[in-house]
């Protein structure tokens, strides 16, 4: 089995199936829409990604033909509804190889889930003056639900810095780990910079230093290349649902059975319980102990269609197509004047992050948002890392399995209308 | 395209974003606050010196921030001086107006210089572009922040 980094060196090795992207574009209904009279050059997947159309149908056919509450009625439209969703459970934990579906939590999203293992292992397992360590790649959603865990339980936060390119200080990584260390946090693939986080190495390191539990923000990895949470090791791994082509509001945490059936429940009410009395009640065992409430029932269907849409495309196929638009978009946009790439790490996602010397990122937004071009500018959630590389903000491209080497053309053409416009 | 952009990115944008006026931090000031926008990570100071009968005798900031919210504190910097407490917060009314409407006021207020008007005109661009909108605004929340005595606003 090779490991994500390996993969990404040499996709699939020699059966790659090739991406045909004239079919995949003609799948995301959106992309034939204009803006401003101009085409649509959607890159921002790394903040949303768009949705095909079988994610779509398979949404609004389960509210036309098979929609109630899940996991209650004895009627036919629950059961309906319920396969449905529980298929959606047996997909997600195929698609992380987990071992069962029992594995499986659904959240609101990928905050949602740290924040969940943040309070659970908070309540259940973590002590004052226990140590977590997050890396400096990370998002604001696997910074805040730890500092807020750290002021509530008086854990101690300590944070693996960055080198100048944006990889990780893999050294003073170890030097972190400690006698008190008890959970790692880490980012996959770095949501501002693109640099995929040597992640099966950090879990290694964690383990052979004693019971350390690791949790993977894998939001910008899954929907990228093949992921297998028993290859890496992790104990939790976590993704949204609309940046892997799916809708929002749903998100998938991975936990190992024992870590989970060892943590006391997150939010309490329907669903999570066995039994229910004034006096006491008890709870139902992992996943749906984490699961309180009506869940997300149709975008669940909508995150079984686009995981069944993405293994039928297959991971290598896209992971090569997207690599050869980051060696393609890196090439181009270093040939611009003045123009600098920030996340130069040897190892990235197809995220380009940059600078213009002449212009701030948010002008440069607004203009290319006049040619059509949408993506990103500002901190990206992701402040320390702004921070780090002496930047207020910077302009993101973000590259999705839909993107062609055209796209990247018209956002050099647009950064030349920038120049044009600022000197 | 470009000529749409030449609306909201004028010369004098352009000019004032990239060589701002009175970007400093004066000794003698007496009221500041720091602006700050989260969607975007733009961070201004603006500083006044009011005078004893709460007139503005100088006015300045200094800052990161895009073209637009650069000028922005620029020409307002230019605009404040010799203005009493209510004519600066009056004319960040007008000038809020002209961000966000095509037509003046109906009730246009007399007492406000109308070259100061004037000059701010050059950023009525950003109607057509309302996500900018709280760019051009932000300098002008912290001076009235810095004005109210309070220390940080952050515009959302």
């Amino acid at each position: 089995m090779t490991t994500m980094t390996e993969a990404i060196k040499s996709p699939g090795a020699n059966s790659v199936k090739a991406l045909d992207l004239e079919k995949v574009r003609a799948d995301f209904p959106i992309l034939q829409r204009e803006v401003y009279g101009r085409p649509l050059v959607y890159l921002d997947t790394a903040a949303s990604a768009q949705k095909p159309r079988q994610v779509i149908e398979a949404m609004t056919s389960m509210m036309e033909q098979s929609y109630a509450n899940v996991h209650r009625g004895v009627h036919r439209l629950s059961q309906e509804a319920t396969d449905v969703f529980e298929s959606a459970r047996e997909k997600a934990a195929r698609l992380l190889n987990a071992a069962s579906s029992d594995e499986i939590v659904f959240t609101r999203g990928a905050t949602e889930a740290i924040n969940l293992v943040a309070f659970c292992c908070g309540e259940g397992l973590l002590e004052a003056g226990d140590e977590v360590i997050i890396t400096a790649l990370e998002h604001h959603s696997n910074i805040v639900p730890w500092q807020m865990l750290r002021d509530r339980k008086g854990i101690v936060l300590k944070v693996v810095p960055m080198l100048e390119d944006g990889s990780l200080d893999l050294e003073a990584y170890r030097g972190l780990l400690g006698e008190r260390t008890r959970m790692v946090a880490t980012t996959h693939i770095s949501n501002a910079l693109g640099t995929i986080a040597p992640v099966k190495e950090i879990i290694a390191e964690a383990k052979a230093r004693g019971d350390i539990l690791v949790l993977v923000d894998g939001c910008q990895a899954v929907p990228h290349c093949r992921v297998d949470v028993r290859d890496l090791g992790a104990d939790f791994y976590t993704f949204s649902g609309h940046k892997l082509y799916g809708p929002s509001g749903i998100g998938v945490l991975y936990g190992r059975k024992e870590v989970l059936d060892a943590l006391p429940p997150y939010q309490g009410g329907g669903e999570m319980i066995s039994s229910v009395t004034f006096e006491k009640s008890s709870w139902k065992a992992a996943p749906h102990r984490f699961e309180a409430g009506t869940p997300a029932i149709v975008e669940a269907a909508g995150l079984a269609a686009a995981i069944d849409y993405l293994e039928a495309l297959d991971f290598d196929a896209i992971q090569a197509h997207e690599q050869g638009l980051l060696a393609y978009a890196t090439d181009k946009l270093s040939q611009i004047e003045g123009l600098r790439i920030l996340g130069t790490a040897p190892e990235k996602a197809a995220i380009v992050s940059f600078t213009l010397e002449s212009a701030h990122p948010h002008d440069i937004g607004t203009i290319l948002d006049r040619a059509g071009v949408a993506v990103r500018a500002g901190h990206h959630c992701a402040q320390p890392v702004m921070d780090r590389l002496g930047v207020a903000a910077t302009v993101r491209a973000s590259f999705g399995l839909y993107n062609s080497e055209a796209e990247v053309d018209a956002l050099a053409a647009a950064l030349l209308k920038v120049k044009e416009l600022f000197g | 395209m470009l000529d749409e952009l030449r609306e909201l990115y004028q010369e004098a944008i352009l000019d004032h974003g990239k060589n701002p006026r009175n970007f400093r931090h004066p000794d003698d000031a007496n009221r500041s606050a720091h602006g700050h926008n989260p969607v975007c990570g733009d961070t201004l100071f603006v500083y006044l010196k009011l005078d004893e009968e709460g007139v503005i005798r100088d006015c300045a900031f200094k800052g990161k921030g895009c073209a637009i919210s650069l000028a922005s504190a620029s020409l307002m910097t230019q605009s404040l001086t010799g203005l009493t407490e209510k004519q600066a917060r009056a004319l960040f009314e007008r000038f809020h107006w002209l961000c966000t409407h095509d037509e003046p006021p109906e009730d246009e207020t007399e007492d406000l210089d109308p070259e100061a008007i004037e000059r701010l005109e050059v950023l009525s661009g950003v109607r057509e572009f309302p996500v900018r909108v709280k760019c051009a605004t932000l300098a002008w929340h912290t001076m009235t922040a810095a004005l109210d005595g309070q220390q940080e606003v952050s515009t959302e």
